[in-house]
Formats: C-alpha cells, structure tokens, sequence
C-alpha cells in the first residue's frame, strides 16, 4: 500500500485521533479508578450513605 | 422497565456495569472493520491516497455537533425536567465532545495543506467549528469553576442551549456562504454523492465512532455519578466531625 506523496499528513492524521482517543480512555479509566478508591476510603472511615447501602454498589 | 426508571443513579449504575462490557467489545470489532477499509480504500482521482484521512475526519466532525445536540438535550431535561440524570449526562459528554471537535479541526488542517495549500483558512465552516470547540472549553470550566453541582448545571445548562445556535450555522455554513470547506456531500437532499468504494467505509467509521462516543459517555457518566457520591459523603463527614 502507498500513501504516495501526502503519506506524512495521513499516518500523523492517523496517529493524532490514536493518540487523543487513548488519552480520553484513559483519563476515564484513572477517573474510574480514583473514585471508587476515595469512595471505599470514605466507607472504611465510617462515613456511609443515608441508605446504609454502599456507594460503589451496582 | 421504562426510561424514566433510569433516573434513579443506582440503577443506571447498575445497567452501565451490564451493557458497557458489549459496547466495548462492539465498538472495538466496528473500529477494526472501518479501520481495514479505510486503509485498503483506493485512491481518489483528485485528492489521491489523502481521501484516507476522510474517514476519520467526518466522523470526528458529524460526533462534535451529535454530542454538543445530546447536550442541549440535557440541558432541556436539567432547565424544564430537572431529571437526576440530565446534567451528569451533560457534564460526561462535554470533554468527549471536545476531543472530537480538535480531532475534526486538527484532522481537517492536516488534510487541508496538501490540498487546499494551508493548514487554516477564516472561512464560515472552519472558524465555526473553532467556535463550538471553544464553548466546549468554556463548558468545562464553567462546570469547574462553581463548586455546587446543581448550580453550575444550571448555568452551564443556559449556555449549552445558547451555544446550540452555532450547529446550523456550522450545517448550512457551506450553503450560507462562499467558503473554501466543500459543501455537504453524505446527507444531502439527492442522495450520498460519494462513490460506493470511499461511502461504505465512512458510514462503518461513522458508525464506530458512535458507539466510541456511546461507550465512552456511559463511563464518563459512571464516574461523574461516583463523583457526587463521594462529594455528598465527604460533605456527611465534615459536617459530622463539625457537630
């Protein structure tokens, strides 16, 4: 397969969407971890929901 | 089970945990196939093998006015409804939305040097699509700078509906004014003017960055949800250690 002369706009076009598609995956995927973990340390410090369910239940 | 009983955030929790491990297997099968035929895609006759950098462009374009929509959505169901739900949704989707939006902008000045012979042009598409980037940031730190969830929601919620004007001034900017951007050339009255060979690879791509935006804006919410839990239980402790 040849990009012929524009090859250098198309694979950093490519590696651009790549590149900001992995970052927002993986700020959700630290986020996600960062909650449940301050959530937990919230419940074993004894602070629970009014329901008395726990706040990382699904 | 109906929609409204998805207000309720542990339920939501609940049916995000379900469905967020088959959308992610869904979106990655979607990507892979759109992604194998945008590459072996031919060359077109006047832009040559850079029609390639289409198949991300558009779709990246089409989903930064989609999720900026499904944001005045919420917004309307934060302002008339005040639906539990509405302003998560709004706040979830709008960093999302934001990395679409550079994508179309950056994808788009990387096809537009080799073809058009420059990165940037002030034209009506190009710098409204600057704009709705723009209110993208503005969103976010709007929604950073006021501490109380159900303020910023409301505020953020009035200007998300305001800042909705730009989206057929972006549509019709093509038709409105002699610009550079060529006009609409998918969904069009008359029908797709696209070849079969570069239309059938955009529409998969499109299709897989739909669901990436789905996949995506159910565990933005999920964290967002997770978020308010831990603020209202930190605010619980503070007023208990006050006591």
């Amino acid at each position: 397969m040849s990009l012929g002369p524009y090859a250098s706009f198309i694979v950093t076009a490519y590696l651009a969407a790549t590149f900001v598609i992995a970052m927002l995956i993986g700020w959700i995927a630290l986020d996600y971890r960062s909650q449940t973990r301050r959530l937990r340390a919230l419940e074993e410090s004894g602070v629970v929901r009014r329901s008395g369910r726990s706040a990382t239940e699904l | 089970m109906t929609l409204t009983e998805f207000a309720n955030p542990t339920k939501f929790l609940a049916l995000t945990a379900r469905v967020l491990p088959w959308l992610v297997g869904l979106t990655a099968i979607v990507l892979l196939i759109g992604l194998y035929q945008s590459v072996t895609a031919p060359d077109d006759y006047q832009q040559g093998a850079t029609v390639k950098i289409m198949f991300i462009h558009v779709p990246n374009a089409w989903l930064s006015m989609f999720v900026w929509a499904v944001m005045s959505a919420a917004s309307l169901g934060t302002l008339v409804w005040r639906h539990p739900l509405a302003d998560v949704a709004a706040k979830a989707a709008a960093p999302i939305g934001a990395a679409f939006t550079f994508l179309a902008l950056v994808t788009g000045s990387l096809w537009g040097r080799p073809m058009w012979g420059t990165y940037w042009e002030w034209d009506a598409r190009l710098t409204s699509v600057l704009i709705l980037f723009l209110m993208y940031l503005g969103l976010i730190a709007l929604w950073r700078a006021v501490e109380d969830p159900a303020r910023a929601a409301r505020a953020a919620a009035v200007l998300t509906l305001v800042g909705a004007v730009n989206l057929p001034v972006i549509k019709f900017s093509v038709d409105w004014w002699n610009t550079l951007h060529q006009p609409a050339s998918v969904f069009r009255a008359g029908g797709s003017t696209l070849d079969r060979a570069f239309l059938i690879p955009l529409l998969v791509m499109g299709v897989a960055f739909m669901l990436l935006f789905l996949t995506l804006h159910l565990a933005a919410m999920r964290n967002e949800i997770l978020r308010r839990r831990v603020r209202s239980l930190q605010m619980l402790q503070a007023s208990r250690q006050a006591a």
